[in-house]
């Protein structure tokens, strides 16, 4: 058996990692400073990311954790980036995607951090970006990024990642599902994960149709990650896609411009909300003194008077 | 900026039920709990501790442990460079053990009687003695930029 050589990344250089991470997260200071707390790698090539998204308990972190193993056995270091959600409400959040991988905690070439998404609404959270920048910096060749249990709509890990694997379970609908705008549109693998369950192969059918109809050559696969079925041939499709997907990077790149645009328009419009003109609308609402309609139309015309 | 807490449950102790309910009563208290399930070591504890950088670990346990499974925390952390991370703990130690774990650097031991608002306040009282975020806001400008 041919044993190929591990790499690892220093455990001090791991922890200067971590708060490197912290201080992005906590915008305590710029990314360049937290960046510069590193010393840059010798990375020739940027790292690979891979993007791995689907509904809330469909398996997620297990095939992370299996990809993991992959990865590494193929002589890779490996980061993970797994963004559970924070709630709206309080902002606390649970993070508990390093469970399924807590039996890499020994091997320093993986590198888990757990990110709440706070008050991004994409999938992701609002520095994962940078986040993942800041490993590749740190020397780790592939990160796997996992978003939250996401419905159909929340498509931001299309502006980070290189290839996308959609995780999907057995019986979540039928076929209409599938021609859904959203979520399907972004998958360059499909991954019907619980295989053993009723239903897997109806639910690959559906999606294969979709993908032949669509004229694309989107792969489906299936896995039963909790015991690494199927695993190998998602590693391999993960393999074959790294270095194309140059749509994919022009689609990152668009992605990312709308959402700092939008991020922009929507810090603009949190400042306007704090001004005299804009609280006396909110007063007069209050006292009902005026409708809610009649409120955000005011507070309309007040933001944008071009119209 | 929210509190940063791992919760770890470690040894062979196979309920996690009080630790879960804990992690739910921090996350409800505004902060980011990370969980990391049952059955831990002391390496596995410090390794996410130190990738997670968390404020707080808190330690959940019940089994009588508490005498191998502190020292060895603190010990790893302090060689992974992790010693400014606050510890402390929760569960059944005996009386006579609290002062011997504090000598080791743990913050903090929690009675299994403490109610979660006990808990709570215990661990932002703290974190605000501690005033971690400045001390590693400062350590990051103390980088020389490269």
């Amino acid at each position: 058996m041919i044993v190929t050589q591990r790499r690892t990344i220093p455990p001090l250089l791991q922890r200067d990692l971590a708060r490197a991470i912290s201080a992005v997260e906590n915008r305590h200071g710029s990314f360049a400073q937290a960046a510069a707390s590193l010393p840059a790698s010798a990375r020739a090539v940027p790292a690979y990311v891979v993007g791995i998204t689907g509904p809330p308990g469909a398996g997620k972190s297990t095939v992370v954790d299996r990809l993991i193993e992959n990865f590494r056995t193929a002589g890779e270091t490996v980061a993970v980036i797994a963004v559970d959600p924070s709630s709206p409400f309080t902002g606390g959040a649970v993070l508990g995607d390093r469970v399924r991988m807590q039996r890499h905690a020994g091997d320093l070439g993986v590198f888990i951090r757990s990110m709440a998404s706070r008050e991004a609404g994409g999938g992701l959270a609002p520095t994962a970006q940078e986040a993942i920048r800041l490993v590749e910096r740190a020397g780790f060749d592939v990160v796997l990024v996992e978003t939250v249990g996401v419905g159909q709509v929340e498509l931001e890990v299309v502006s980070v990642a290189d290839t996308i694997v959609v995780v999907t379970v057995p019986a979540l609908g039928d076929g209409v599902q599938t021609i859904k705008a959203g979520l399907t549109e972004i998958a360059d693998v499909f991954v019907v994960n619980m295989a053993d369950r009723p239903g897997a192969n109806r639910t690959a059918v559906d999606l294969t149709h979709m993908v032949r109809e669509s004229g694309r050559e989107t792969p489906v696969l299936q896995t039963i990650a909790s015991e690494g079925g199927g695993i190998d041939a998602l590693f391999n499709a993960l393999v074959a896609a790294r270095g194309g997907g140059g749509a994919n990077a022009a689609r990152a790149v668009r992605f990312e411009i709308l959402r700092a645009a939008r991020d922009r328009a929507a810090r603009a419009a949190l400042a306007q909300l704090e001004t005299p003109a804009a609280r006396d609308v909110f007063n007069r609402l209050a006292i009902h003194e005026v409708t809610r309609r009649e409120a955000t139309d005011a507070l309309f015309e007040l933001f944008f008077p071009e119209g | 900026m929210p509190i940063k807490v791992l919760v770890a449950k470690p040894g062979l102790d196979g309920h996690d039920r009080g630790a879960k309910i804990v992690a739910r009563a921090l996350r409800d208290a505004g902060m980011e709990v990370v969980y990391t399930g049952l059955h831990q070591t002391p390496e596995m504890i410090v390794a996410a501790a130190i990738q997670e950088d968390v404020d707080v670990i808190g330690v959940s346990i019940l089994s009588g442990a508490h005498m191998t499974v502190f020292p060895k925390i603190m010990r790893l952390l302090n060689e992974g460079g992790g010693s400014d991370i606050v510890v402390i703990g929760g569960g059944v130690v005996q009386a006579a053990d609290v002062p011997k774990l504090k000598e080791l650097g743990v913050r903090e031991i929690f009675d299994a009687d403490a109610t979660t608002q006990e808990l709570i306040d215990g661990i932002e009282r703290i974190v605000r003695e501690h005033g971690r975020s400045a001390a590693r806001a400062k350590l990051l400008e103390a980088q020389p930029a490269s």
